[in-house]
């Protein structure tokens, strides 16, 4: 292939392309020559048809929808999910200028490092002038009970994001730090998929480095820190988090268990997993939520999902955690007016990559100095640590007096700065716009290491304020190019084969996986009940004929009055489904929320336009397609860990109450005459009774079919028998083989069910039924899901 | 002056519990100000875990935990402790207006430091009205000190004792804006006028003489534990203790049990419970003296 360098002559994709002026471009240099490292990607984009860039970008589109990556849009309504805002073209970046960029957060991280030591150790820096005590005593994020509490790794920080952005000088400098609880590094792993799906030619992509080794470095490191053979896993705020997918996908690609507060408890001193095998002993957090909420007896006594006792873990070092409790102090944005001389005090060096100019306003010199210059002066919280351009970042241009005169200690000043510019597509060509990158690094053996690239905010418009996600930028790959291929890379060694240790389930997700198989059942039943009322008003055009009226009435005992073709309590229930799922993410396919969605999407739509009757009884038709298809993908493609034991206990669960409450109803004597029909028909047990009984539907056939037929799988019995097959493949609750009170219970049921006559099944034997049924759902919750 | 301390706090749950946690501040100290002789707490049913400690502000802790169901968890504590007389008190503190100088030198973050006790606290926010009324409040004040006398007298003066106003999670300014409420009320109100003054003012929570000398009337608060205001007057005066609720000077008839920036920090009973019902808790409180 032909490595043209940049041509005379500007291919069409970079008409129009200026870079504003006082402004550094990635692309261009300042003598508007292109960089070299950006040579080889334009020119082969160059030579691309439009028809082959939009089919490229269509494929990495294609990709993350098919992975499901999403973000949370925070909004004053309920939060929603948004696709993942790909900007197509990466930031293309030469190894050697990322190396020294990477030799400057070194430092930093050290720097980070040493000052979480002593905020929460010795306390030089304050006693010594460093620091004003009041940015520290009256900082929400310095946590007094962590004090003196030295962690297990003997390390406060293990894993950091620095947002970088280029000056107009072409230097690199540092807009803000990361250390709560980072996000963004499995999103940039997903962008490096998608893009590589859009640039999939194999030069010039064979000369960026690959990101992997970075995961495997910071896995070996958790490894080390968790202990030999401890469990590790990530503790999530959960699902309402704006970056939980990348939770749930870091966990998977870590092969992490996912937790949330609740499920940890702690004995001991020691943090335990509740898990339907019992409590199981945890080594190492990598935590996602932020510190103040991690336990609320001895931190935020508002938090409800801590876990109570944690510190305790932490005393003890008997648990390791990324990053320390306590270390979003070191985000404080006053603190960036700091580390400048901190970092000659503590290092004794001084910084190499500078950050943003800051000047914090308690102090007189630096009040007269920000406000003398106000005009180039982004004003805002000193106590805040949003990273500039966020939105909510509370910065506020421009010229205060009265403020910072009155309330100068809670006020910073920083230097508003300029971003350097990075090609974006836009309308079939490349524009500048504003981009910051953020560095990931983690802490191994052998000190801190980097993630090469993967990361940069892209602007919406030439206006840098409008960087935020949030504000409608943009995500962009970062590559790093060396100047000859680079060896491939993966997070497993090739050619080695370990089988993992068995995964755990903790008991919050099974029972989450339980209720989902309960929810998804129970709208079925209701599908199926719904579309025989439409049937039949199709039939007879009257909804007052008696065996509409007992069909609605049914239906209104479950809350599914007629009165709207679909009615809302429908959409209820396939909300809660979708609600239990939602929690359980990680532990299904994006195949199987994707029909899930599908599923609650097309119920909404159909609701909205179908007519009572058989309109609507073809839509129910539609929908219970889907539903079958949902578990269909669940049933036939899942793998038989015990979490699918759950979801599948739940559908027999709920499926042999619904099909009793139905027997109830419509095998009553007293009901109308052909109310059997409807047992059956609703019981999707048509032909087989056809097949099996030589004359026409009655209560004892209903019963010998519906409820006592163990080779019928909608019939009771054969739920029962299910219930006892996946039971006895869960782990035992009790010692020495020995029979549990929910194994019992279940062979009890079983035993009189498969003795049982057809004419002893009355009313009053049924609702029994539902009573030992219910039984066991206590039983089993009692068991496992607590 | 002696005194023998009986404190009973007993919880009772609707529904058994599965778990719960519990950090205790319960048992006096010896200070500056006290001298503890003994002290004894004792928990029924027997915990599962139990475990004494420091706070960060040197509070002693008990951690507590029950992995088995129960219903009902009792707290008894008996103590011997002595509040030491103070000699008659010279008013060292410097103006309002000078104690911001006296603060820029206390750079050192030890628990006892001013420096804590100044920002928002978690259940102590900036609230304009408790602000406004605290400016009134110390009009004519001279000194640090006089200010403290003259906002604690204030809010005596302002605010009505009413057991049934509030519960132990109601914040300050919704206390102030009914203008009713217990001692916790009465301090965490005097904390938020105190800070918004810039006067470190902390959260201290103890004992109080169940019976007064004879001849002076019955205080309030002596049928639980109590709580109290410490204010930071300067370096040369140091920490002083006022009782809002009582409208007076915390001398000889008060033991203090726990110290911090509000009631999170100096909690008699902080707990986490995993629980379907609710709750329901009673006090009872002896403090006996001996002299």
């Amino acid at each position: 292939m032909n490595r043209t360098v940049a041509s005379p002559v500007p291919p069409a994709i970079l008409a129009g392309y200026a870079p504003q002026p006082g402004v550094a471009d990635e692309l261009f240099d300042a003598n508007g020559a292109m960089r070299p490292v950006w040579a080889p990607f334009i020119a082969q984009l160059a030579g691309l048809s439009p028809e082959d860039i939009a089919a490229r970008f269509a494929r990495g589109e294609q990709y993350l929808r098919d992975a499901g990556v999403y973000f949370r849009l925070y909004s004053g309504g309920p939060a929603q999910e948004r696709e993942w805002p790909l900007s197509h073209v990466p930031v293309l970046i030469a190894d050697a200028e990322w190396d020294a960029i990477c030799a400057g957060l070194t430092q930093r991280a050290e720097l980070l490092e040493r000052v979480m030591a002593d905020l929460y150790g010795p306390g030089h820096l304050v006693r010594d002038g460093h620091l004003p005590a009041e940015l520290v005593a009256q900082n929400p994020q310095w946590l007094r009970p962590l004090v003196g509490v030295v962690p297990r790794s003997g390390h406060w920080l293990h894993h950091l994001a620095f947002e970088i952005g280029r000056s107009p000088d072409g230097s690199f400098f540092v807009l803000g730090d990361r250390a709560q609880a980072p996000s963004g590094s499995g999103f940039a792993l997903e962008n490096r998929m998608a893009t590589t799906r859009i640039f999939s030619d194999p030069f010039p992509r064979a000369n960026v480095r690959r990101l992997a080794g970075f995961f495997r470095a910071f896995r070996e490191a958790m490894e080390d820190q968790a202990g030999p053979g401890r469990r590790m896993a990530i503790l999530t705020p959960g699902p309402n988090n704006d970056t939980y997918y990348e939770h749930t996908y870091i966990a998977r690609y870590l092969g992490l268990t996912l937790l949330e507060g609740e499920d940890l408890i702690l004995r001991d001193g020691q943090a335990m997993v509740r898990t339907v095998r019992g409590l199981e002993p945890l080594g190492l957090l990598w935590r996602r939520i932020d510190s103040d909420f991690a336990d609320p007896l001895e931190l935020n006594e508002n938090s409800h999902i801590g876990t109570p006792g944690l510190l305790e873990a932490l005393r003890q070092g008997t648990l390791g955690l990324v990053n320390a409790l306590g270390s979003g102090v070191v985000e404080t944005r006053a603190m960036l007016a700091f580390l400048p001389r901190i970092c000659e005090s503590l290092l004794g060096e001084t910084l190499q990559l500078p950050n943003i100019a800051t000047w914090w306003c308690g102090q007189p010199t630096e009040r007269a100095f920000v406000q003398a210059n106000a005009e180039r002066m982004l004003i805002s919280p000193a106590m805040d640590h949003a990273l500039p351009f966020s939105v909510g970042a509370g910065t506020a241009l421009g010229t205060l007096p009265d403020r910072l005169a009155r309330d100068g200690a809670r006020l910073v000043g920083q230097e508003a700065v300029t971003l350097s510019t990075t090609p974006a597509w836009s309308e079939g060509r490349l524009v500048p716009r504003p981009m910051t990158i953020r560095v990931f690094a983690a802490r191994t053996r052998d000190g801190w290491t980097f993630m090469p690239g993967g990361y940069a905010r892209i602007g919406k418009s030439d206006d840098a304020m409008a960087l935020a996600m949030q504000a409608g930028g943009s995500v962009a790959d970062v590559w790093v190019v060396a100047p000859r291929p680079v060896a491939p890379d993966s997070l497993v060694t090739p050619g080695t084969f370990e089988r993992s240790p068995p995964g755990i389930l903790p008991s919050r997700a099974a029972d989450n996986l339980y209720w989902l198989g309960r929810y998804v059942e129970r709208t079925e039943g209701a599908i199926r009940m719904l579309r025989a009322w439409h049937l039949r008003l199709a039939e007879t055009g009257d909804a007052d004929e008696p065996h509409m009226a007992h069909l609605a009435t049914h239906l209104a005992s479950l809350d599914l009055t007629p009165d709207l073709p679909i009615p809302p309590a429908l959409a209820g229930m396939i909300g809660a489904a979708r609600f239990a799922a939602s929690k359980v993410r990680d532990r299904f396919s994006p195949d199987g929320w994707g029909a899930l969605n599908d599923l609650a999407r097309t119920a909404e739509k159909l609701a909205a336009k179908v007519t009572h009757g058989d309109d609507a009884a073809q839509a129910l038709s539609i929908l219970l397609r889907k539903i079958s298809g949902f578990s269909g993908l669940v049933h036939e493609n899942m793998y038989h860990f015990a979490g699918w034991r759950f979801l599948s206990l739940g559908r027999a669960q709920e499926r042999a109450d619904n099909m009793l409450m139905l027997l109830e109803t419509f095998a009553d004597p007293e009901a109308a005459a052909g109310a059997l029909q409807i047992a059956i028909e609703v019981g999707d047990s048509v032909m087989t009774h056809q097949r099996r009984y030589r004359f026409g539907p009655s209560r004892d056939t209903t019963m010998d079919l519906l409820l006592l037929d163990a080779h019928n799988p909608r019939a009771v019995l054969y739920q029962i028998d299910q219930m006892r097959h996946h039971v006895s493949r869960l782990p035992p609750t009790e010692p020495g083989g020995r029979m549990s009170a929910l194994e019992r219970a279940l062979l009890t049921l079983d035993t009189d069910l498969r003795v049982a006559a057809p004419a002893d099944m009355d009313s009053v034997a049924l609702a029994g039924l539902r009573n030992r049924l219910a039984g066991v759902s206590d039983l089993l919750s009692a068991s496992y899901l607590r | 002056m002696r005194y023998d301390i009986r404190l009973s706090i007993e919880y009772t749950y609707q529904a058994a519990s599965d778990h719960v946690r519990n950090i205790l501040r319960l048992q006096p100290v010896s200070g500056p100000r006290q001298r503890v002789t003994a002290s004894l707490l004792t928990i029924e049913p027997l915990p599962d875990e139990r475990r004494d400690g420091v706070d960060f502000f040197g509070n002693p802790t008990t951690s507590v935990a029950w992995h088995r169901p129960i219903d009902q968890i009792t707290f008894q504590l008996r103590a011997s402790a002595e509040r030491l007389a103070q000699g008659e008190e010279v008013d060292l503190s410097p103006a309002l207006s000078d104690l911001v100088d006296d603060l820029a030198l206390q750079t050192d973050l030890w628990p006892g430091s001013p420096q804590h006790f100044l920002g928002a606290s978690p259940r102590i926010g900036h609230d304009a009205a408790i602000t406004a009324f605290t400016q009134a409040a110390i009009a004519g004040a001279a000194t640090t000190r006089g200010a403290v006398e003259a906002l604690g007298r204030a809010i005596h003066a302002e605010m009505t004792y009413d057991a049934d106003a509030t519960d132990v999670m109601t914040p300050p300014e919704v206390a102030f804006a009914e203008r009713h409420g217990v001692c916790q009320d009465f301090a965490q109100i005097m904390i938020g006028g105190l800070r918004a003054l810039g006067i470190p003012a902390s959260y201290v929570s103890g004992f109080l003489r169940t019976l007064p000398p004879p001849g002076q009337p019955r205080l309030e608060g002596v049928d639980a534990m109590h709580a109290w205001v410490g204010a930071w007057c300067g370096a040369a005066h140091g920490w002083v203790e006022y009782d809002p609720t009582n409208a007076q000077w915390a001398g000889e008839d008060y033991i203090t049990v726990a110290v911090g920036r509000d009631y999170s920090d100096a909690a008699p009973v902080r707990g986490a419970i995993r629980t379907a019902g609710g709750q329901d808790s009673s006090q009872a409180v002896d403090v006996i003296p001996l002299d």
